[in-house]
């Protein structure tokens, strides 16, 4: 598959101290790529070189197999995590300036704002001041201000946050459609749901690394661990809990349902099947529920900053 | 307010004008006592005093009438012997020195001629003997100025230099004040995702700079327009300051008012005019770049309050050693060194050109120097500029800004 965006070997330096070291990513075309990292690991930092917005010290960017240059600014939107439009000038004014300032012409501008503000149902704000607006309203513009050049890629530092989830929903569709209409999406946050609902790639940095990336569902692979969710209803709840082998590392253990329902989380050593697990616990009492535990992303998150430190 | 403003300045100037005239307009009552008989008939009425003759009175007499009369004063001439005495003035208020003058030119003058007369002289062979001198003022070319030439030269070359400061200043805090918008703003950061930040604060500094021509050139015909308007309307003392009188009415003679006009048009008045606006633009350039500067330094205006020192204290330089060292002598050591330094040559400069003969070199060298270091300057600022504006929360001081160079 082709890249819209690759860093290679990215060094950022701010005085002595490293906020990239040796970063490197690729960002597939046509994908959702959620870069994810604790704070202060060096996203923004990344993001910024990637907008060009500063210089890396070390190592380069290609977007679409060409070195990053500054013609390259109308192939990219981004909307910051802190948001900032001009208060005191008008919604139209200001995004046709900054329209402009991405290369498109004044009516390529207007024609494209006109689409934008239909499809939002953001008609009459034209020419209301920024400061008018609620914070909701405000964040549409700075969507619309993102995305209305059609860039190739799209750059989004927590773009749920400030949206209810009316909104946010919205938005969340509006993302989709625009990877499904061919643009690539680099995705910023610590909502590890929205990770789950829309990243199909991701990439981790910790302290200034890139500890993990890849296709969401092969991260997912490497993480799994043999552990399934398990339900059986018993005679003798007490008498079945002492019965389960301590090999199968039961925990999480439950009482639930009108059947008094035993639900618990077993993890299976790599020497034991699942036919052999799934006969140890049949002849505890009737098994209504087996599946394996596919990890969160918010657990492989946390996992992994943990272990490293 | 570009247009409103200029018209609020000749606004209060008229509104000033037509209140003094208002103040002027009531008569001065002021009573004489006049022991002598000789003196009390040359106080003759006029248009804002009436004098009031008091006869036969004691001065105690005298004195209570006029207090209880409210009249402004009372005039007291003693006798002493047929000679002149003393003159005294009684009045609870602080009399003009016009006014103290008058009187004693009035009483004096006669009192002289009168023993002059006394002593067998004819006061037609002294009228007829009297000669005044008029010194003319004249160059090594022949140019004839006037008595008052100093005094243009200081408003023409004090006006345009005061006025640099002010734009510089004006204009100066409002592209930093548009840097911290910006920046609290948060916009910054999508608007340096498209452009580079130099070119924009190059645009920025630019465009604030036009607006500033674009005001100053509206000042000048706008106000231009409605000073002449007005002086039609009032006549030129309604426009004048009270304190001038003195002075106006000595230029009142024509031939002294076309040596004025003469004055000022044997300024360098197209060169002063280009050069305001090479200076303007020059001296513009490096104070709005040491401004963009601290604006992207800090989160807030009043923040800026500790790096405002080295911007102002350079402007203040300026304007003392244009007003005491270049009006002293234009050519000396210190307005030379200050009319090359780039930080205060715009306004030095300014003013020492309406006072002396300026060789072009010497212009050509200062705006050569400004001008180069505007580059050295606009880089250094750009330097801060471009990491201030994506730093928060940090209280920053010179040790910091020095960092910042290194990035």
């Amino acid at each position: 598959m082709k890249n819209t965006l690759e860093a290679r070997h990215i060094v950022k330096r701010y005085g002595d101290f490293r906020a990239l070291n040796d970063v490197n990513i690729a960002v597939p075309k046509g994908s959702v790529y959620g870069l994810l990292g604790p704070n202060g690991a060096g996203k923004t930092s990344l993001i910024r070189i990637i907008n060009q917005i500063t210089m890396p010290d070390g190592g380069d960017i290609l977007l679409n197999g060409e070195p990053l240059e500054p013609k390259h600014i109308s192939q990219i939107g981004y909307m910051p995590e802190e948001r900032g439009l001009y208060k005191s000038m008008k919604v139209g004014e200001q995004c046709i300036y900054l329209a402009m300032l991405k290369g498109l012409s004044k009516s390529e501008a207007k024609a494209k704002l006109e689409y934008w503000f239909d499809r939002l149902g953001m008609q009459g704000w034209w020419n209301k001041k920024l400061q008018e607006l609620s914070k909701g309203m405000a964040q549409k513009v700075q969507f619309i201000v993102t995305v209305m050049h059609e860039p190739d890629l799209l750059i989004f530092d927590e773009p749920f946050s400030g949206f209810d989830p009316v909104n946010a929903n919205l938005i969340k569709d509006e993302i989709l459609q625009l990877r499904d209409q061919g643009a690539t999406i680099i995705f910023s946050t610590h909502r590890m749901e929205s990770v789950e609902e829309m990243c199909d790639h991701i990439a981790l940095i910790n302290k200034s690394n890139v500890v993990l990336s890849g296709k969401l569902s092969e991260v997912k692979q490497q993480f799994r661990n043999r552990e399934y969710a398990v339900s059986l209803i018993t005679q003798d709840n007490a008498r079945t809990l002492q019965s389960i082998p301590d090999l199968y590392n039961a925990e999480g253990i439950e009482l639930s349902g009108l059947d008094n329902t035993l639900d618990f989380k077993i993890r299976l050593p790599e020497d034991i099947t699942i036919a052999q697990s799934l006969n140890d616990l049949t002849s505890l009492g009737e098994l209504t529920h087996f599946s394996e535990i596919i990890p969160s992303v918010n657990d492989i998150f946390i996992k992994t900053v943990k272990q490293d430190g | 307010m570009t247009f409103v403003s200029p018209m609020i300045f000749v606004g209060v100037a008229l509104l000033v004008g037509f209140l003094t005239s208002l103040n002027n307009d009531t008569t001065r009552k002021i009573a004489i006592l006049d022991d002598t008989s000789i003196y009390a008939p040359l106080f003759e009425d006029s248009e804002r005093t009436e004098y009031i003759i008091l006869e036969n009175n004691n001065l105690q007499v005298a004195i209570d009438a006029s207090k209880t009369a409210d009249y402004y004063g009372l005039i007291h001439i003693s006798e002493n012997k047929n000679q002149l005495g003393e003159v005294t003035l009684y009045s609870d208020d602080s009399p003009s020195l016009g006014f103290i003058n008058e009187i004693e030119d009035k009483i004096s003058k006669k009192a002289t001629e009168d023993r002059l007369v006394a002593r067998g002289i004819n006061l037609e062979t002294i009228k007829e003997s009297k000669i005044t001198t008029d010194l003319k003022l004249q160059s090594y070319t022949g140019v004839q100025t006037s008595k008052a030439n100093g005094w243009i030269k200081m408003a023409f070359g004090g006006g345009a230099g005061y006025l640099l400061m002010m734009f510089i200043i004006i204009y100066g805090n409002m592209v930093m004040r548009s840097v911290i918008e910006e920046k609290t703003n948060r916009i910054i950061e999508i608007i340096i995702s498209s452009i580079k930040p130099i070119y924009l604060m190059i645009g920025k500094i630019t465009g604030t700079s036009l607006a500033g021509i674009t005001q100053f050139i509206i000042w000048v015909i706008l106000g231009g327009i409605l000073f002449t308007v007005a002086s039609t309307f009032l006549g030129p003392e309604a426009v004048q300051s009270p304190g001038n009188e003195m002075a106006m009415s000595q230029l009142e003679n024509m031939d002294k008012m076309q040596l004025i006009i003469n004055d000022i048009m044997q300024l360098p008045l197209l060169k002063l005019v280009i050069c305001f606006f090479i200076y303007f633009i020059g001296g513009y350039f490096l104070y709005a770049a040491i401004y963009t500067a601290i604006g992207a330094a800090v989160d807030n205006e009043t923040d800026t309050q500790q790096f405002m020192l080295p911007v102002i204290l350079p402007l203040i330089l300026s304007i003392y050693v244009g007003f005491f060292s270049v009006m002293d002598n234009p050519h000396g050591t210190v307005a030379v060194i200050f009319s090359y330094i780039p930080l205060t040559s715009p306004i030095v400069m300014l003013m020492r050109i309406p006072f002396g003969e300026i060789a072009y070199w010497e212009i050509g060298l200062s705006m050569l120097l400004l001008y180069v270091s505007i580059f050295g300057v606009a880089w250094f600022a750009a330097k801060i500029y471009r990491v201030g504006i994506l730093m928060y929360g940090k209280k920053v001081n010179w040790k910091e800004l020095y960092k910042w160079l290194k990035y």
